[in-house]
């Protein structure tokens, strides 16, 4: 993370950085719907990345807005709120993938399962669903609230074991051959998913499970005791917010640290060279398996908090489209550098909840209000014109133009910036 | 187990999954041209078969509303729409290329597929935008034709359609049409050049823009070919048509070794014929507590099994990796 | 980098400009009644529908509110048949206080959790299509539908092809979604119950190529064959059954109501029967008015969802008119809404409506049809009403 500026007016920095952290909030504040102040907002976080501070300081800015702004806001307006836990949801996929893909070099395009099992495995678990499977001698279901905490810790471990279950048949597998593997076994996940209400109702088929236990309010007697008495309802997306905000922090510290080990360093050799990596030592069996397995947490255990978040899970949510999207918020943030990944979910997510939809609502508003352009009346615009129709459309659009005018990512990993500062360009690639 | 019965469809299980094979097969064949000279996965590939499949519809619709379909022989009108599905195909395929992978020739190789996947979520919404306004419906339907769905029974439990006829000459057809290009032509050296190497080929006084450019033209009217023979023999086409089967056609690439020719139809073949086996038989076999819903992960085990033994896909060669 | 984002910044500056333009209130405020369906991707013929239905009733019936000084317009989500989409839009639903009403969705996989979400708030959520038992069985208050369930139907419809199909086999296709397998298990239950025999039940997510599974069928030859599911699946696995040459008879749920389904099926489907709740132009007279206003508007014949989402929306008028005049002509809270809801009665072009204590129709009425060569000469060939059944304590 550390890029080194100069250090200059180091004062006046910092009030800018805050100021502009506080007046965006301020802003969402007053103006709870106002989309674009919530973008200022999520852009002053943004600017705590790319200011020249210091590390500390850009930790402390991090922790003021995520930790103390952010959950006011939330509480403000649920919608953003959502948004935030699926950011948090979808960055730490998006660090996942980035293990196997961005690191490893492995392509995987069917991601999505490790977060399917994970998301089964507490939904199972933790609705009456298991009694259909497991006699009642045995344990009553749904299991207790507190297991919750139990099943994270079971979401990463069962996640990995099937990350290296798909590992081992395909490691003599390269390139496309994995690619193709992979797609397999992520629909054979969602098939056995969507079928495994016969012979024997384990997943209940495409009617999906509800009501899913949510993790227990522990601390809701605490709050009580200081005073604070607040409903479920604004209890539990805070709860989630930080529950997703601290699994984003252990893994991104899992990925920093194993980036930088030589687990990294034996990754990103069988990345670009896989021969010259065996021949130079690297124990290529262990390592792919572990970048599968690492990467397949990382997904296990977010399953897990969806499913509970969610209270209903079916396979609809496990597609190879799902997959596809996770790899392309890594490669739009850029392959192998982990703030990439982290703003290549965050701004995927952003776009397809908050702009495009955004766009389409002021749009609809636009017809609603019967505005004339050059004469014509928008409220007659035929409804092929739909503007919520063409979400997917423009995202599209985006990506393709995306990678033509960045290919590397927005931000690249450093050892692929300096690639490209030999190739005579600037650091960054700004153009 | 009612073995009369299983052995009573036997024949008609595998003229299924025949058909369904060299239908994988015809749009497998994009696949492998453009991946034996890019590297690349074509992901769009899918659409550009899509958009093949409505420009016959279209022509298809377009000749009715003008009364003109019927006094038309069938067989003209089919060679009519197959010609203009390549065509409009082969064009949209260079066009993609010129567009969404050529500025992106030096980068790695994932960011083309992301810019593919871009391709293919516009257009699938530009179809679904112009159909809508154009017909206001989006779910089309291929008139029928009376001789192309003529029957040809063998007994009670066996028979096959002339349409499906044409789909295995068709593909049969065009794999010896490719096959023949590649390897025996002028074009077809040219194109293996650049596939072996493109600075090399450069050097040789190849126009490797070209040569691309012509591959994707060729992958591109397989595809068109394909989706129109898709759309006589299966009726129904959406704008989200192309995806599954692209899925299958690039599974069954892989299966027969990506970039080889023959591998396509191989690999095309054995999916097929997995498939079929898997929907037609399963429930019969295990007394109805495994059906036809299970046909993709019986596909795609027995697929990871081959991979398992030949990781280069059955007919694969050993291809040099790109670092 | 820069310069790419100057358009992106331009529509932005644009956004600031307008919006609080546009947002200008006139007398009262403005109520909002919202859809979510999808609106892109595959389903998006059947979200399309939901939505133009609901667009007319909006149209249709918000006099009586518009009357009373608030001015009524219609918010169309895309929730992509994706719950984390449903439940993204739901949260900025419910953040906007205007929202009283929602109409959706299309997918119960993404109504379930987006429906915990408006009971947040009680925000009231009448769906036009979602058939799965569970989303009632719930007990929220805040949750209603205007259509069957999928408990009813598959029994009605295993009913009809004893008694009047004469069937004494049938085979069982479905969609493999929530709703095709539903409704399928139902018809299977009630068959054995009825003592048909079932030759065979296959679920399939195929779009396109029937073959495989229609190689048994043929080959067993059934009385009738089953399909739960909608017609985009529907028409051409029974077309290419006919073509195959399978001579049994065809019966299928409201997935199948529309035109489409001729369309797509051609001859194949003439002659087969569907069980909907939504009325033809013959017996209800009110049908062929929001047909024919259908239409004239948008074009098309209505999708088979469009009609429920028109009387679930003229409902939700209905308990905004009520909970209007309760509140005395104020804007009434959502909570409000949510109960004058759950109290109207309604008699619209989808049958009576009147809702029991979980939020089903207290009955159903269900008719049976007879596809015709033209759609309109639909022949209605038995008719039925039926109570949903009590909810079962889990």
């Amino acid at each position: 993370m550390g890029r080194r500026f100069p250090a200059g007016r180091p004062l006046a920095i910092n009030l800018i950085v805050l100021g502009l952290i506080l007046s965006s909030a301020g802003l969402v504040y007053a103006v709870p719907r106002s989309i674009l102040a919530f973008m200022a907002f999520q852009g002053s976080l943004l600017v705590v990345y790319y200011a020249p501070l210091t590390v500390r300081a850009r930790l402390g800015y991090a922790a003021l807005a995520l930790g103390v702004v952010m959950p006011i806001l939330g509480t403000h307006n649920g919608y953003y709120m959502e948004i935030a836990i699926q950011v948090g949801i979808f960055v730490a996929l998006a660090l996942g993938l980035n293990i196997v893909v961005g690191l490893a070099g492995l392509l995987d395009l069917g991601y999505v399962a490790f977060y399917a099992v994970g998301a089964y495995l507490w939904a199972v678990f933790g609705s009456p669903q298991a009694a259909k499977f497991v006699p009642a001698t045995v344990a009553s279901f749904p299991l207790a609230s507190g297991w919750f905490f139990v099943f994270l810790l079971l979401g990463v471990a069962v996640a990995a074991a099937t990350g290296v279950l798909l590992g081992l048949p395909v490691l003599r597998l390269r390139g496309d051959y994995l690619a193709i593997v992979t797609l397999g076994f992520g629909e054979v996940i969602r098939v056995l998913a969507n079928n495994l209400d016969k012979p024997w109702n384990i997943t209940n088929g495409p009617k999906g499970i509800t009501p899913i236990q949510r993790p227990p309010l522990f601390f809701d007697p605490l709050l009580r005791a200081v005073g604070i008495e607040a409903s479920p309802f604004t209890l539990y997306p805070l709860y989630f917010y930080f529950l997703v905000l601290a699994v984003v922090g252990v893994v991104i510290l899992v990925n920093q640290r194993l980036e930088r080990s030589h687990v990294g360093r034996a990754w990103e050799a069988i990345r670009e060279d896989e021969v010259a990596a065996q021949a130079m030592g690297v124990p290529l069996v262990r390592m792919k398996l572990l970048a599968f397995a690492a990467g397949a947490s990382f997904a296990g255990v977010m399953g897990v908090i969806f499913s509970a978040k969610q209270l209903f899970i079916n396979p609809e949510s496990f597609t190879f489209l799902e997959s596809i999207g996770v790899l392309a918020m890594v490669i739009l943030g850029g392959m192998g550098s982990i703030p990439g990944a982290i703003i290549g979910a965050s701004v995927v997510t952003i776009l397809n909840l908050q702009v495009l939809k955004g766009i389409s609502l002021w749009l609809n508003e636009l017809r609603n209000s019967g505005i004339e352009i050059l004469g014509y009346n928008l409220a007659n615009l035929p409804s092929q014109f739909e503007p919520a129709k063409y979400e997917r459309m423009v995202f599209g659009i985006i990506l393709i133009l995306m990678m033509i005018y960045r290919p590397e990512g927005i931000i690249p990993a450093r050892r692929r910036r300096l690639e490209s500062f030999h190739r005579g360009e600037e650091p960054g690639g700004v153009p | 187990m009612d073995w009369q019965l299983v052995f009573a469809i036997l024949p008609q299980v595998v003229m299924d999954g025949l058909v369904l094979g060299f239908m994988y097969a015809l749009i497998a064949l994009g696949y492998t041209m453009v991946y034996g000279v890019l590297e690349l996965i074509n992901f769009a590939h899918s659409e550009i078969f899509m958009v093949g499949a409505f420009v016959g519809v279209e022509i298809l619709l377009g000749l009715k509303a003008h009364g003109v379909l019927d006094p038309l022989h069938p067989f003209l009108v089919l060679l009519l729409i197959v010609l203009a599905g390549m065509l409009v195909s082969g064009l949209l395929a260079v066009a993609i290329e010129r567009v969404a992978y050529r500025p992106l020739r030096g980068a790695p190789r994932l960011i083309p597929l992301i810019s593919a996947i871009g391709v293919s979520f516009f257009l699938q919404d530009a179809v679904r935008l112009t159909e809508s306004l154009w017909r206001n419906a989006f779910y089309l339907t291929y008139p029928s034709f009376a001789v192309f769905n003529r029957r040809v029974e063998f007994g009670e439990q066996f028979d096959f359609s002339i349409k499906s006829l044409l789909v295995v000459a068709a593909s049969l057809l065009m794999l010896f049409a490719l096959q023949f290009l590649v390897t025996r032509t002028k074009l077809g050296r040219a194109i293996r050049a650049v596939a072996e190497d493109q600075p090399t080929a450069s050097l040789m006084g190849i126009n490797v823009n070209r040569i691309i450019s012509l591959t994707f033209l060729i992958g591109g009217a397989m595809g068109g070919a394909a989706g129109v023979l898709f759309g006589v023999q299966y009726n129904t086409i959406n704008p989200f048509t192309g995806f599954i089967p692209g899925i299958k056609a690039f599974t069954a690439a892989v299966l027969g070794g990506i970039g080889n020719i023959p591998g396509a139809m191989v690999g095309g073949l054995v999916l097929g014929l997995l498939e079929a086996f898997a929907a037609s038989y399963l429930s019969l076999f295990t007394g109805g507590a495994f059906g036809a819903e299970y046909k993709d992960i019986f596909a795609f085990s027995i697929l990871i099994l081959i991979l398992i033994f030949r990781p280069r896909g059955l007919l694969g060669e050993v291809v040099r990796e790109r670092a | 980098m820069r310069w790419t984002l100057t358009p992106v910044l331009a529509v932005l500056a644009a956004l600031v400009l307008v919006v609080p333009l546009t947002a200008e209130a006139q007398g009262k405020g403005t109520i909002k009644v919202a859809t979510q369906s999808p609106l892109s991707g595959e389903l998006a013929a059947l979200g399309e529908g939901i939505k133009l239905g609901t667009q007319l009733a909006v149209e249709k019936f918000k006099g009586p509110v518009e009357k009373a000084g608030f001015k009524v317009e219609l918010v169309p989500f895309d929730d992509q048949a994706k719950p984390d989409v449903g439940v993204a839009n739901a949260k900025n639903i419910i953040a906007d206080k205007d929202i009283l009403v929602v109409i959706g969705h299309l997918n119960s996989g993404v109504a379930i959790p987006s429906s915990e979400v408006y009971k947040e708030v009680s925000l009231v959520m009448i769906s036009p299509a979602n058939t799965n038992p569970l989303i009632t069985d719930r007990g929220l208050p805040n949750v209603n539908r205007v259509c069957g369930r999928d408990d009813v139907q598959g029994a009605v419809a295993a009913q009809f092809a004893k008694d009047n199909l004469k069937a004494k086999s049938v085979y069982i296709v479905h969609n493999k979604n929530q709703y095709g397998q539903g409704i399928a298990e139902f018809f299977q239950d009630t068959a054995k119950k009825q003592g048909m025999q079932v030759l065979g039940f296959e679920g399939t997510e195929e779009r396109a190529n029937f073959d495989p599974i229609l190689t048994p069928v043929k080959a067993k030859n059934p009385d009738v064959i089953f399909f739960g599911g909608e017609y985009p699946q529907a028409a051409p696995m029974f077309r290419q059954a006919r073509e195959k040459g399978v001579k049994s008879k065809f019966l299928g749920p409201d997935g199948l109501d529309s035109t489409e389904l001729l369309k797509l099926g051609g001859d194949a489907v003439v002659g087969m029967h569907f069980t909907t709740v939504a009325g033809g132009v013959r017996e209800y007279p009110k049908a062929k008015e929001f047909a024919d206003d259908y239409k004239k508007k948008f074009g098309k014949d209505p999708e088979p969802f469009a009609a429920q989402a028109y009387d679930a929306t003229a409902i939700g008028l209905k308990g905004l008119e009520a909970a209007i005049k309760e509140a005395g002509g104020k804007a009434p809270t959502r909570e409000a809404v949510a109960k004058a809801v759950r109290k109207v009665k309604h008699s619209g072009i989808t049958g009576s409506v009147d809702f029991d204590d979980k939020g089903d129709p207290k009955k159903a009425t269900y008719l049976i049809y007879e596809v015709a060569k033209e759609w309109k000469d639909n022949k209605l060939v038995k008719r039925l009403e039926i109570a949903a059944p009590a909810a079962k304590k889990q």
